[in-house]
């Protein structure tokens, strides 16, 4: 179980402007195992910023991240991260980038081929072990990412906004091979996404942040059926239901902002 | 059906659709024009083809031409070695480490900007006319390119692949072998490249003015002795090996650096 509380980070405002930005101001979430958490947000709301605190990228200025009940400091293997464009190392093939993790942990070599093949049999890919990331597919690129984060057999799999730069139908396809992977691995997901759709087609759970203070302003339990891509949970009433009351949760945000700033 | 098909060969040469037969043409051509019109000239002055082509023999048999090229390929091997080894280095903590740039960086562009050739009395000077020199000028040719080639390849490493690495939660020093120093790569070799142009030149160079010996100085000695067709059998050699260090680079970086091609064309 992750558990995150009082997390604080306060920037210095950009030159020019005088103060500080409340990025993030009193955070608190508890996501039990397994569970998909999507974070959503317009830009500027913190999201990714609580993402990379709890990758152990950024450092928080108050505050506790614990995982079962250990509390956690920068980077750690319990943890898995998949950048926006998956973060795959262009220099590295299929098997040198899924094994990087382990490599960079000090496992031998022989065992973390043996284990990074497992992994990307597992993700469907065995066969590309050699191939270049600029020689397979968007889709292809996401499961190498996902095999290069499961291969740690992480706790926690925390996901960048993978899909902010692909086009529609692409994004719809990698949804349903993410979910695909996911059911097989059974990890608690904290996906960080700026589309209403995504997140409720994806999550167990939709957290919503709004900026200046980043804060929660709203946590909502989806309660849709899975497999979702067998269902079609999007023509579900429940579905639009949950659109309209978070487009709701950030519409009002916005508007507040307006009226402050 | 004759005239359709020479028109139509006609058409595809200007639209340059018929690449290695322009460039054939065009190379009988020059070489049938130098091939005349040498012939009219003193020989002294002028070599022509098959003048040059007749003179290899006897260059080969006496065995000059190889210990001109051997002793040309001593001082650049070491002196181009020193430079990849030493510029890569230079250029890797310079990109990297903030403090090393700015202990270095001044020094760098500034003697990276003066003429090499203006250095050579300084360093007949204080090295001698005999091998030492040659590398050192050779090395100070090669240097420069590939530290500021490296530093660029240093510095435009995406942030997010050293993020990688350390969401991975690895060390400074897995940080620099694992991400900096293969992702710099395709720079480190264009470095490379570029140097080994300005090495063969200060090979030539070196040898003409410090102890004449190798290629650069079989230049000097035909030249002296009006030997113009031996001469041009050393001016081409150089050619062929300016061009075949430089494939063998290329065929290098392909190699070392399969991705680069496809990223370059996003």
């Amino acid at each position: 179980m992750l558990e995150i509380a009082h997390l604080t980070k306060v920037y210095p405002a950009s030159h020019g402007a005088s103060g500080r930005i409340h990025v993030l101001d009193d955070i608190g979430l508890r996501v039990p195992a397994n569970q998909f958490v999507c974070l959503l947000g317009a830009s500027g709301c913190g999201k990714t910023t609580l993402l990379r605190i709890v990758a152990g990228l950024t450092e928080a200025d108050s505050g506790s991240i614990t995982i079962q009940g250990r509390t956690v400091r920068g980077p750690g293997n319990d943890r898995s991260l998949v950048f926006q464009n998956y973060g795959l190392l262009p220099w590295r093939s299929v098997l040198g980038n899924v094994e990087f993790g382990l490599e960079v942990r000090g496992m031998g070599r022989r065992e973390r081929r043996e284990i990074s093949r497992d992994y990307i049999r597992r993700v469907g890919l065995a066969g590309f072990e050699h191939h270049y990331p600029h020689q397979i597919s968007g889709g292809m690129q996401q499961r190498v990412a996902l095999a290069r984060a499961f291969s740690k057999d992480p706790k926690i799999l925390l996901m960048d906004e993978p899909f902010a730069a692909v086009d529609m139908q692409t994004r719809e396809r990698l949804q349903d091979e993410l979910l695909q992977i996911w059911t097989t691995m059974q990890t608690t997901v904290l996906f960080v996404t700026h589309s209403i759709e995504e997140a409720i087609y994806l999550g167990d759970r939709v957290v919503v942040m709004t900026p200046r203070p980043g804060r929660i302003s709203a946590d909502v339990l989806t309660g849709l059926p899975r497999p979702r891509s067998e269902v079609d949970v999007k023509s579900l009433p429940r579905f639009d239901e949950l659109r309209h009351a978070i487009r709701q949760a950030l519409r009002h945000e916005v508007d507040v902002v307006t009226a402050n700033a | 059906m004759r005239d359709t098909g020479g028109l139509r060969l006609v058409r595809s040469i200007l639209a340059g659709e018929r690449p290695n037969l322009v460039r054939f043409a065009s190379l009988a051509v020059t070489l049938a024009v130098w091939e005349w019109y040498g012939r009219s000239v003193d020989p002294v002055f002028m070599s022509y083809p098959s003048a040059i082509v007749a003179a290899v023999p006897a260059l080969l048999s006496t065995g000059e031409l190889q210990t001109a090229f051997l002793a040309s390929m001593h001082s650049l091997t070491i002196g181009l070695g020193l430079a990849i080894v030493l510029g890569t280095l230079t250029g890797l903590l310079m990109g990297r480490y903030r403090l090393v740039d700015q202990l270095l960086d001044i020094q760098i562009s500034a003697l990276y900007s003066t003429p090499n050739v203006a250095l050579i009395p300084v360093i007949i000077l204080w090295f001698g006319l005999g091998l030492l020199s040659k590398i050192v000028i050779i090395f100070l040719a090669a240097f420069f390119p590939i530290i500021v080639n490296t530093y660029s390849g240093v510095r435009n490493i995406s942030r997010g692949h050293v993020e990688v690495a350390l969401a991975e939660g690895a060390s400074e020093a897995q940080i620099f072998t694992k991400i900096v120093v293969p992702a710099s790569l395709p720079f480190i070799t264009t470095g490379i490249r570029l140097a080994v142009g300005r090495a063969v030149v200060g090979m030539v160079v070196a040898e003409m003015f410090t102890a004449v010996v190798g290629l650069g100085g079989a230049i000097v000695a035909y030249g002296n002795a009006f030997a113009t067709d031996k001469l041009f059998v050393v001016i081409i050699l150089l050619a062929v090996l300016g061009v075949a260090l430089t494939e063998l680079i290329r065929f290098l970086e392909r190699r070392l650096a399969p991705w680069k091609e496809t990223e370059r064309a996003d």
